[in-house]
């Protein structure tokens, strides 16, 4: 019997207990939000984002990908940036005094006057002045012993045992930028084993490299594993002035050089870091600068799991820059100068979610768990309607959520070329550009852009993208050869006459005037899967309107490179992002020297025009100014004339953000962009607050139902189990 | 035993030499030097002689196989296939193309994959075995019926609903978890809560298919007429008897898959964000990084016959007949 009590009071125990745990977690829970993330950020001062590829690399020397620009544009610290705000693109100083200015050299290094003949110049150099004062985030590399030596530089396997990163280090120290870090890092690009991306183009450009390049090569391969000390090494084309100040001296003329003075290549790279990550214990505990940078910008990489997530956070020890008080039209309007004047940077910290599947990014984003968001053909529909006059706006779902949409054209130019050393589509004579005339009216890309991108992007009329020095808008910016302008519109001429072009070209029909051969032109493309398929399609109809047979030939990307590299195309697809805002950045993709047979250049078009070439190389030496517009009008012309490109578009970027974000101003070619964002963190509290109440019935409707689906069979096994035999129970 | 486990781990060696040999192959067939070289340096500005310089120094610039202009063992030993690969079976995995570890890499990966494997493998094995038992239970009738149909239904759907289908209930619509991400310690229940009931959810109906099946084969068998007829009721028959007795198919399919758990899935980390080894081999396919393929095929290969031969051992803790010879 004392068992029996035992056992019920034991039982009761359990069951009071299990409903108090029930009870505590339906009301705890309904307080807190158990679908959160980012479990400790309850109002903080975070901006959270995602990625969806691992930056390869972080080191400034080697890193050419926007997705790591995301992050090191925020670290390190170019001598220039673009104003934030100013469109068309202006570069501004960042951690130099003024944007520099080119003075000329003659071949024996003397000063000539800034308005002599360009032939008469050898030389350009460019002195660039630092502000004094910069340092550079705290770091065991800066660290320095008793005797003002490098503390961590001759590290033991046991100094490192409980080392994971650079923070780990008990000494992080810091010290003054000066401009012999810009001088560390132009010769980094020659170091053989970095391979620097741009080593080859820039060895063509500043003075001495290609030969520090050659040399360091043989140092490299005499001395096997050695680390060299690049500071025995001079480079004659980069050299320290004074503390403050450093010249680079480039062969020739080079306008858009100062451009590349904003790029993350040109960034300060202090010394005493190379030396630090070049010890091969931490090597191999992948502790390297192309993993944990060094830098001076508003933030510092406080955390790299590019597996699970990159934390960016405030860097203690930065200059301080303050938001720009002017900026372009409507900019006041929109609320980007509320903040005009105020120290910068604003957000504390900012958490960068690796995201592989577009599906999770935009479910975390409607539950304010991501402030931004790209919006991907999935979720189009949800997240965008076009209004009355075609401008495209939220929906009302998301407008009820306080989200806002923002859209810009990139600087970027997505075209299907021909390839000019082709016996068929290829050549310069009559004939053959009214063949490929007659496919670019064909070509309906405005239809491409509303069936594939959702309407994201403008038709193509010209190699240069909006906001780039020489596009033109209205009449004079469309292509006459494609286009008429009817009723203050560019209209695309009818198919009626891409036919009678075609029959000019001697291909009435479709099929040769003389052998009577239907005409048949080969596609290239490495597209490939039910999206490729479907524009293949498309194309394929595109031709089929003026009776030409489109043969598609899909293949992987490295073959397609190759056939590209190899001039084995007939048509192709392929596109350029601007690397700075100038006209030589995308005229450059039609210079003949420039092509890619047989000098692997970017021009995969081969596209090769003595006028052209002769118009580029005046072109791209000139200030932007009448002359210089009236020379791309003429550029532009000949293309439209030669038609070397069938059609094309810039793609329009659209992003959505929360009502609790602000001074977010799209830039796609800024790159220290981060600074300048503010977060309303208790208004972003609150609300995930009331999106994400957890939702217990439908738990206990399931537990029910399983309940009642199981008990039968139970019943049934009891029955069973407790049967004997003749149907008599026990 | 000793002998036949050195016999084994012999055999191994061709196997793995194999391997090595048929993922070299594939990888070289799709992927040139050059290829990886320009996907390392990216799409602008490269030049031939950087492409040229990236290979020599990473070694990609020797022939694949058979160096003709070498003399001897050079021949085959200055080789891109023998400088690469073999090391492998030092477990020197060397270093990615981009210059990290792996062997880092690969520890610092196994614990988020175990983290999803381990919960998924034991609750699995309990809820699959359970069910398939009580289908064995009712076996020809109705019960036995919908049970398997409901089976070949949730095994006809893919497994990519499934995980859509779970972020969208649990994350999206009841807010009960994170929709994705991962986070270790005990904190990190909540993020593989979803991955965890969403791979159960995916593998119930072909697991409880293969276990039932097993179960209703012994089911039939002698022994278990005699335990009825010993009077045995039906719960003990099945629990004491039939699934002891089934349990060397059963270890056949568990304890090979153990050493595997480190290989994480490819899928869900996918999905779920978890930095787990599958979505670092992904990462690396992608990527053309062959020095992580091989090591992630290798390191895959070497733990399946390292399962194969923990299976062998088991059997003979399992079953007193079998002896390994």
């Amino acid at each position: 019997m004392p068992c029996q009590r035992h056992r019920f009071y034991k039982k009761a125990l359990i069951a009071r207990s299990l409903a108090i745990l029930i009870v505590l977690m339906v009301t705890g829970c309904e307080q807190s939000i158990l679908n959160n993330p980012y479990p400790d950020d309850a109002e903080q001062n975070v901006l959270y984002s995602s990625f969806s590829e691992r930056p390869k690399h972080l080191d400034p020397a080697i890193s050419y990908a926007s997705n790591e620009y995301a992050f090191i544009g925020q670290i390190y610290e170019p001598p220039l940036h673009y104003h934030y705000l100013k469109r068309p693109y202006t570069l501004e100083p960042r951690t130099s005094t003024e944007v520099p200015k080119p003075q000329f050299l003659d071949k024996d290094g003397n000063p000539l006057a800034p308005d002599v003949p360009l032939v008469e110049v050898a030389f350009s150099r460019y002195r660039i002045t630092i502000k004094p004062g910069i340092y550079y985030q705290p770091h065991p590399a800066f660290a320095l012993n008793d005797f003002g030596e490098p503390l961590y530089l001759e590290l033991t396997a046991l100094d490192l045992k409980d080392i994971q990163t650079p923070a780990d280090f008990k000494q992080q120290a810091s010290r003054e930028l000066v401009a012999a870090d810009y001088i560390h890092q132009i010769k980094r690009f020659s170091l053989p084993n970095l391979h620097s991306p741009i080593a080859g183009f820039l060895g063509n450009k500043i003075v001495g490299l290609e030969e520090l390049s050659k040399t360091l090569s043989q140092v490299s391969n005499s001395q096997p594993g050695q680390v060299i000390d690049l500071d025995d090494f001079p480079l004659p084309g980069a050299q320290v002035v004074d503390r403050y100040t450093y010249e680079i001296t480039i062969n020739g003329v080079y306008p858009q050089f100062v451009y590349w003075l904003a790029m993350p290549f040109f960034s300060p790279m202090p010394a005493e870091a190379t030396r630090f990550y070049a010890q091969p214990l931490l090597q191999q505990k992948n502790i390297t600068l192309d993993w944990f940078p060094v830098g001076s910008g508003a933030y510092q990489l406080a955390e790299n799991n590019p597996n699970k997530r990159m934390v960016l956070t405030r860097n203690p020890n930065f200059h301080g820059a303050s938001y720009p008080t002017s900026g372009t039209e409507g900019d006041r309007q929109a609320g980007l100068l509320v903040d005009a004047g105020r120290p910068m940077p604003f957000i504390d910290q900012a958490i960068f979610s690796l995201e592989k599947e577009s599906i999770p990014i935009w479910n975390k984003f409607l539950q304010g768990y991501y402030d931004r968001s790209g919006i991907s053909s999935d979720s189009f529909d949800q997240a965008v309607e076009f209004g009355n006059g075609a401008d495209a706006e939220v929906t009302q779902e998301l407008s009820d959520k306080g989200v806002s949409l923002q859209s810009s054209v990139a600087t970027s130019t997505i075209y299907i070329g021909f390839n000019m050393l082709d016996p068929l589509v290829g050549g310069y004579s009559e004939p053959q550009q009214k063949l490929r005339q007659a496919i670019a009216i064909a070509l309906d890309m405005e239809e491409y852009i509303a069936i594939f991108r959702n309407g994201r992007g403008i038709a193509m009329h010209s190699p240069l993208p909006p906001g780039i020095f020489g596009y033109q808008e209205h009449h004079q910016g469309i292509n006459p050869m494609v286009y008429d302008w009817q009723n203050g519109i560019a209209v695309r001429k009818p198919v009626s006459t891409a036919r009678q072009l075609l029959a000019e070209a001697g291909y009435p029909g479709g099929r040769h005037q003389t052998t009577n051969q239907p005409l048949s032109i080969h596609f290239d493309t490495a597209a490939s899967g039910p999206d490729a398929k479907a524009f293949l399609d498309w194309l394929r109809k595109q031709f089929a309107k003026i009776d030409i047979q489109l043969v598609a030939r899909s293949t992987d990307y490295n073959r397609f490179q190759d056939k590209v590299r190899s001039g084995q195309v007939q048509m192709y697809l392929w596109g350029w992002n601007a690397d700075y805002p100038d006209p030589e950045n995308f005229m450059f993709l039609l210079y003949g020297p420039n092509s890619q047979v047989p000098d692997h250049g970017e021009n995969s078009s081969n596209f090769q025009l003595p006028e052209f070439d002769q118009l580029f190389e005046q072109m791209r030496n000139l200030p932007n100014g009448i002359e210089r517009q009236v020379i791309i009008d003429r550029m532009v012309e000949l293309f439209y004339r030669q038609s070397p490109w069938a059609g094309g578009f810039h793609p329009q970027d659209f992003a959505l953000q929360h009502s609790w974000v602000s001074n977010v101003k799209p830039s796609h070619l800024a790159h220290d962009t981060l600074q300048y964002q503010r977060i309303d963190s208790e208004l972003r509290a609150r609300l995930r607050q009331a999106w994400n109440r957890p939702v217990w019935w439908p738990l206990g409707v399931l537990v029910v139902v399983v309940v009642l689906l199981v008990l039968p069979a139970f019943l049934l096994a009891w029955r069973r189990e407790h049967q004997l035999p003749h149907g008599r129970r026990q | 035993m000793i002998a036949y486990l050195l016999r084994r781990l012999l055999y191994a060696v061709p196997i793995l030499l194999g391997v090595n040999l048929i993922t070299f192959a594939l990888f070289f067939v799709v992927n040139s030097p050059d290829d990886m070289a320009r996907k390392h340096l990216g799409d602008k500005r490269v030049t031939t002689e950087m492409v040229d310089k990236w290979k020599a120094d990473h070694g990609y610039d020797r022939p694949l196989m058979y160096a003709a202009d070498r003399n001897g063992l050079a021949r085959v030993s200055d080789t891109l296939f023998a400088q690469h690969s073999l090391r492998l079976f030092l477990l020197d995995f060397g270093r990615a193309d981009d210059g990290r570890n792996i062997g880092a890499d690969i520890r610092q990966r196994m614990g988020p994959s175990l983290a999803i494997a381990i919960p998924h493998l034991l609750v699995g094995l309990l809820v699959y075995i359970s069910v398939a038992l009580m289908l064995a239970f009712f076996r020809s009738t109705y019960i036995d019926f919908i049970g398997v149909l409901i089976a070949v239904a949730m095994m006809s759907i893919s497994a990519m609903f499934y995980i859509i289908a779970g972020q969208f209930l649990l994350g999206k619509l009841l807010h009960l978890a994170p929709i994705s991400g991962y986070q270790g310690g005990l904190e990190g229940f909540r993020f593989l809560l979803t991955p965890v009931l969403v791979g159960l959810v995916a593998g119930l109906g072909g697991s409880v298919r293969w276990y039932r099946t097993l179960f209703l084969e012994e089911i039939e068998k002698d022994y278990i007429r005699s335990a009825r007829a010993r009077g045995l009721g039906e719960t003990a028959v099945l629990f004491r008897h039939l699934l002891r007795n089934a349990l060397i198919p059963i270890l056949t399919g568990v304890v090979v898959v153990i050493p595997t758990l480190f290989m994480g899935s490819l899928i869900t980390e996918s999905f779920f964000s978890i930095p787990g080894l599958g979505s670092y081999t992904i990462d690396a396919i992608r990527a053309q990084d062959f020095a992580v393929v091989r090591a992630m095929v290798f390191l895959g290969s070497l733990l399946y016959i390292t399962g194969l031969i923990l299976t062998d051992l088991s059997y003979v803790l399992v079953d007193p007949r079998v002896r390994l010879e």
